[in-house]
């Protein structure tokens, strides 16, 4: 199924979505309220069978933090772009670790790195960082710690008395 | 050999004893395994067939208590390095340490933008013997174990007059 | 292996069987917090396994990443186009080449270059002798976490072979920055295609050797077939790809069903698990995937040089990237642990915006709680080592 159908499909089943034509390749960029039910409908009809996940990936645009879904039917050789929206002040996107178990851990780490709450997540918390680890390191405006419990990370040179604070 | 060492001036039994003492030290060096990144697929060709660290008496441990010798394998972050300090103190001593490879001597090509990378290995433990590379060739890691060796045939157990 | 079938443990990630799953035959009640891990000879890398266990059996896993993370994706975004392969090398370096070629076409992708078949040639070639070298290290340590280890030695042997070629190619033994954005690093030497069909000659009689040391062992075969059923719907849930994928009976190969870089022209046939020792998708069925994989691999090698065409490999290697497509692109490929998609975001500047790469390894590391809970302590060590993860993958 071409990208427009697969579109055409979801919009039918009354829900919020937009063809956008970007080059390479077209996605389908969806309101994060009707992410949910899309992606039930994506995994469970018989003619779209989207049964896997490829990729969960977030990333900082200037204005707004958006999370792009790759999938994948294995039934029908298929592939859709998703992409959901969210503000920064506000970021917070329904979970699809349900429907896909892949973006459990995928969600894990988009929370870990950028910063976004997938509301409904069995257990969303850091998985490549430290629990005590402040801060989100993919943000554009993300300034690295000078030290962690004591152990400089930073690249200046340290004079002897500036360990640990 | 804390009852002695550091005790006595470099005199005829001591210098004695440290030949016997560096000769088994440096002849058994028993290196902890402790790979953590790309380097550690290049320690395991040094420990296999065609490079074949035993024939220089030296075997691998899985566990630091059994072992004298801490080869640091890779790129140490901020999370495995409170671990990797914690295995050094469980080390019993005397204990050397072998950084190998650039992510272990500085942060190797980690060192600008890697926020999450300690820049050297020697921040955390001190380190013996530095190995370039990254990855250093099987052949750099023997060399730094010839280089041990020779560092340990120096050491004494007379008290430091300097 | 016999008290295991009076004990009635599951030997699968059969969900009925776990559900059902009774504790209360150990009358001392020995449950226990174990730490394997990070600094585990059997974890393969930097990965910790908190296991609950009662007794021998393991009644709950909980794997924490992230003790090698080193900042790829931020590394990328601040660095150029060019300079992210040495990172992206890094990443699986077990087979770096893989790694840089997901990188490069993605690229190509986003900026519409098409590789001349010079190019596309090398590229399969120098792919396949790198996944040849990666398996050896899988199958090696494979053995060695069941306990043998003739198999180490006998492996690394072949494996120094092939580096041994790579270094006269570019220098480098593991990490090898060849593949480029739109070419190579340079042409093959003189005389290099000959000494890769030596070695194909040479280590297609090894595999049977490889058999009779290893594969049918009984040993071997005890500790490992009906251990770590996984099956293939779980697979897929997972998102698990590559050999893992494979060995549960789902015949799919990225190189034969959606192929990049020229692999519709070669013929091979991929390796499918069918549970000839146990069940299908069996930690067995994972190691022989793989060996089958080398046999697979060393045909397409010599395809490769019998049809490799004249070409210059720089000629399309771009010169500026200050005039980047601005869109994003996902391009997958077949890396040895499982499929590498990269997902790079372009915003017409000569860095990339973001890139975001999808590693095998992190979705077959992430399924372990869902097929592996309810084994033996012993048997975990033949899961994780079958699994095949290489930790610079997963933490990135």
């Amino acid at each position: 199924m071409t990208p427009q159908e697969i579109c055409q499909r979801l919009t039918d089943a009354g829900l919020q979505v937009t063809f956008q034509e970007t080059p390479p390749e077209p996605c389908l960029e969806i309101t994060s309220e009707s992410l949910q039910e899309a992606a039930q409908l994506l995994k469970s009809n018989a003619d779209l069978a989207f049964d896997s996940l490829l990729c969960l990936s977030a990333l900082e645009r200037p204005e707004f933090l958006e999370t792009v879904y790759h999938l994948f039917s294995f039934k029908h050789r298929h592939h859709i772009t998703l992409k959901v929206r969210c503000p920064k002040d506000d970021a917070v996107i329904p979970t699809v670790s349900e429907i896909w178990p892949t973006a459990n851990w995928h969600e894990r780490e988009a929370y870990d790195l950028i910063g976004i709450r997938y509301d409904g997540h069995p257990d969303l918390r850091r998985i490549l960082l430290s629990e005590d680890w402040e801060g989100h390191p993919l943000r554009k405006d993300y300034q690295p710690p000078a030290f962690y419990h004591g152990i400089p990370l930073t690249t200046q040179l340290l004079t002897p008395g500036d360990e640990g604070n | 050999m804390g009852i002695i060492e550091g005790r006595y001036g470099p005199n005829i039994l001591i210098t004695s004893l440290d030949k016997v003492f560096n000769w088994g030290r440096a002849k058994s060096i028993w290196p902890v395994t402790f790979g953590i990144a790309c380097c550690a697929i290049e320690m395991m060709c040094t420990a296999a067939s065609r490079f074949d660290l035993d024939r220089f008496g030296i075997f691998m441990r899985p566990t630091p208590r059994q072992a004298d010798c801490m080869i640091v394998a890779g790129t140490v972050t901020a999370k495995m390095a409170e671990r990797l300090r914690r295995l050094y103190d469980q080390m019993p001593e005397p204990k050397w340490v072998i950084s190998m490879g650039s992510c272990a001597n500085s942060g190797g090509p980690y060192w600008q933008y890697g926020y999450h990378v300690v820049k050297g290995v020697d921040q955390v433990v001190p380190v013996d013997v530095y190995v370039p590379g990254c990855p250093p060739h099987p052949e750099a890691l023997l060399d730094a174990f010839i280089q041990l060796q020779a560092k340990i045939d120096r050491e004494t157990l007379a008290k430091q007059t300097a | 292996m016999k008290e295991t079938k009076e004990l009635n443990i599951p030997l699968g990630p059969d969900p009925e069987k776990l559900l059902k799953l009774d504790l209360s035959h150990n009358p001392f009640g020995e449950r226990m917090t174990l730490q394997m891990g990070p600094q585990h000879p059997a974890t393969h890398g930097v990965l910790r396994l908190e296991l609950q266990t009662d007794g021998e059996i393991v009644t709950q896993i909980t794997p924490y990443i992230g003790y090698l993370h080193r900042c790829f994706e931020k590394i990328a975004e601040s660095v150029s186009y060019p300079q992210v392969i040495p990172y992206v090398d890094r990443m699986d370096y077990l087979s770096s080449m893989n790694m840089s070629l997901g990188y490069a076409l993605n690229v190509e992708k986003l900026m519409g270059i098409q590789v001349n078949e010079r190019i596309q040639t090398i590229r399969v070639l120098v792919c396949e002798m790198n996944r040849i070298a990666s398996h050896c290290v899988a199958i090696a340590t494979y053995g060695l976490d069941i306990g043998a280890w003739t198999p180490l030695l006998f492996l690394f042997q072949e494996r120094e072979h092939i580096l041994d070629l790579f270094e006269e190619l570019c220098g480098g033994r593991l990490l090898f920055n060849y593949i480029r954005i739109g070419g190579l690093s340079h042409d093959i030497p003189p005389g290099w295609t000959d000494k890769v069909l030596q070695f194909c000659d040479y280590m297609i009689p090894k595999i049977p050797e490889l058999n009779e040391l290893l594969s049918f062992n009984k040993i071997f075969i005890e500790r490992t077939a009906n251990v770590g059923v996984m099956s293939s719907k779980l697979a897929i849930a997972y998102g698990i790809t590559g050999p893992n994928l494979r060995a549960t009976g789902v015949d799919y190969d990225m190189r034969r069903d959606e192929p990049y870089s020229g692999y519709q022209n070669y013929q091979f046939k991929p390796a499918i698990g069918r549970g000839e020792q146990g069940q299908p998708g069996d930690c067995w069925d994972r190691y022989i995937v793989r060996v089958r994989e080398i046999e697979e691999s060393l045909k397409i090698m010599k395809q490769a040089i019998a049809r490799l065409p004249e070409g210059d490999v720089k000629e399309q290697m771009p010169k500026n990237f200050n005039k980047m497509p601005i869109g994003d692109s996902f391009v997958r490929t077949e890396a040895p642990r499982g499929e590498l998609g990269i997902y790079l975001v372009s915003d017409g500047t000569k860095k990339p915006y973001r890139v975001k790469a999808r590693s095998g390894a992190y979705c077959s590391i992430s399924a372990l709680p869902a097929f592996a809970t309810g084994c033996l302590i012993a048997d975990l060590v033949a899961i994780v080592a079958s699994i095949d993860i290489v930790l610079g993958e997963v933490d990135r």
